[in-house]
């Protein structure tokens, strides 16, 4: 598969998307104007990915702030990665988050609570 | 007529030094108005997030200020509605502190038929303690689809549950078409 590698901007996170190195991360603040034409790409490569995941998919979120408009981005990015959990294939939600950042922590137990996802969480250091 | 203009030139000296103590002795921080389009967005909150930094205040104070600007500016450039002959979204932006807290206070002008459904979700959220505002963010996001602006249905419910505080709010009948929104978050200095 392709590799997706964009570069983040004041206004829009990195992304991070290799199969054949197994990485997978989005980081950095995400509040486009256009949350859908953002997120399109994304979503179509994880569309495609999910019709054929690594027997593990390890999935780092880094996020330091994102609008609410990407909040319901990542939940249906989450929702696809239960899909792949469905199919008999394990994925790992790793959410990092700064210490001091307990709306970060939250928002990531929030997810945590809507899907069946393992989630893991990981303190950031600077 | 020179003279007149001088006068005229006086008053808005004027104008400009009353304008100048006022934000002084009420602390405001920033005060815009006009078209508000992402660009103005990231304009804004970078400069604010400059200035809270300066002023030593926590990240947690700065995190949720700038948290709480995005998403009304947001709102208005996606929301905003005009007066007659104007096509842009506009708005004003105000961001004041005092010893306790941080106002963020924005206003632009609405439709007089969405008043009653915004005032509803105002009322709505005012009402919500902690644990149900982050039931009904939950609840939104499953059930909500993205509009064709981009919006979730979730800033204001937001804004709540990370504030902590109350919505003030005040709608200002300008015609039959039109009223002016008025929106003011509060965020504590700890």
């Amino acid at each position: 598969m392709e590799v997706i590698n964009i570069k983040g901007t004041e206004d829009t996170p990195s992304v991070i998307l290799d199969k054949d190195n197994g990485i997978f991360e989005i980081s950095g603040r995400s509040l486009p104007e256009d949350v859908n034409m953002f997120f399109e790409p994304i979503m179509d490569w994880i569309d495609e990915y999910a019709e054929e995941p690594l027997p593990v998919t390890v999935f780092d979120f880094k996020l330091e702030y994102f609008n609410t408009a990407s909040s319901k981005v990542i939940l249906d990015i989450l929702l696809k990665f239960e899909e792949i959990i469905e199919s008999g294939k394990e994925v790992l939600v790793k959410w990092h988050y700064h210490e001091d950042e307990e709306d970060m922590l939250e928002a990531g137990e929030e997810y945590a609570d809507i899907v069946e996802i393992p989630f893991e969480y990981i303190v950031l250091e600077d | 007529m020179s003279e007149l203009k001088e006068n005229k030139g006086h008053s808005f000296l004027d104008f400009a030094y009353q304008m100048y103590k006022s934000m002084k002795t009420n602390e405001i921080n920033l005060v815009y108005e006009g078209e508000v389009t992402q660009e103005i967005t990231k304009t804004f909150t970078s400069l604010t997030e400059k200035n809270l930094a300066k002023a030593e205040e926590s990240n947690m104070v700065q995190r949720k200020v700038f948290h709480v600007m995005v998403e009304c500016l947001q709102n208005i450039s996606k929301h905003a509605d005009s007066l007659e002959g104007e096509v842009e979204k506009r708005g004003i932006v105000m961001v004041s502190h005092g010893n306790e807290s941080y106002n963020i206070i924005t206003g632009n002008v609405i439709r007089n038929d969405k008043v009653p459904s915004l005032k509803e979700s105002l009322e709505m959220v005012n009402s919500l303690d902690k644990a149900d505002l982050s039931a009904l963010y939950k609840k939104q996001m499953r059930e909500g689809r993205l509009s064709d602006k981009g919006g979730a249905g979730l800033g204001l419910i937001d804004i709540a549950k990370k504030t902590g505080n109350k919505f003030t709010y005040q709608f200002k009948e300008l015609n039959d078409e039109v009223s002016f929104f008025i929106l003011t978050s509060t965020i504590k200095r700890k």
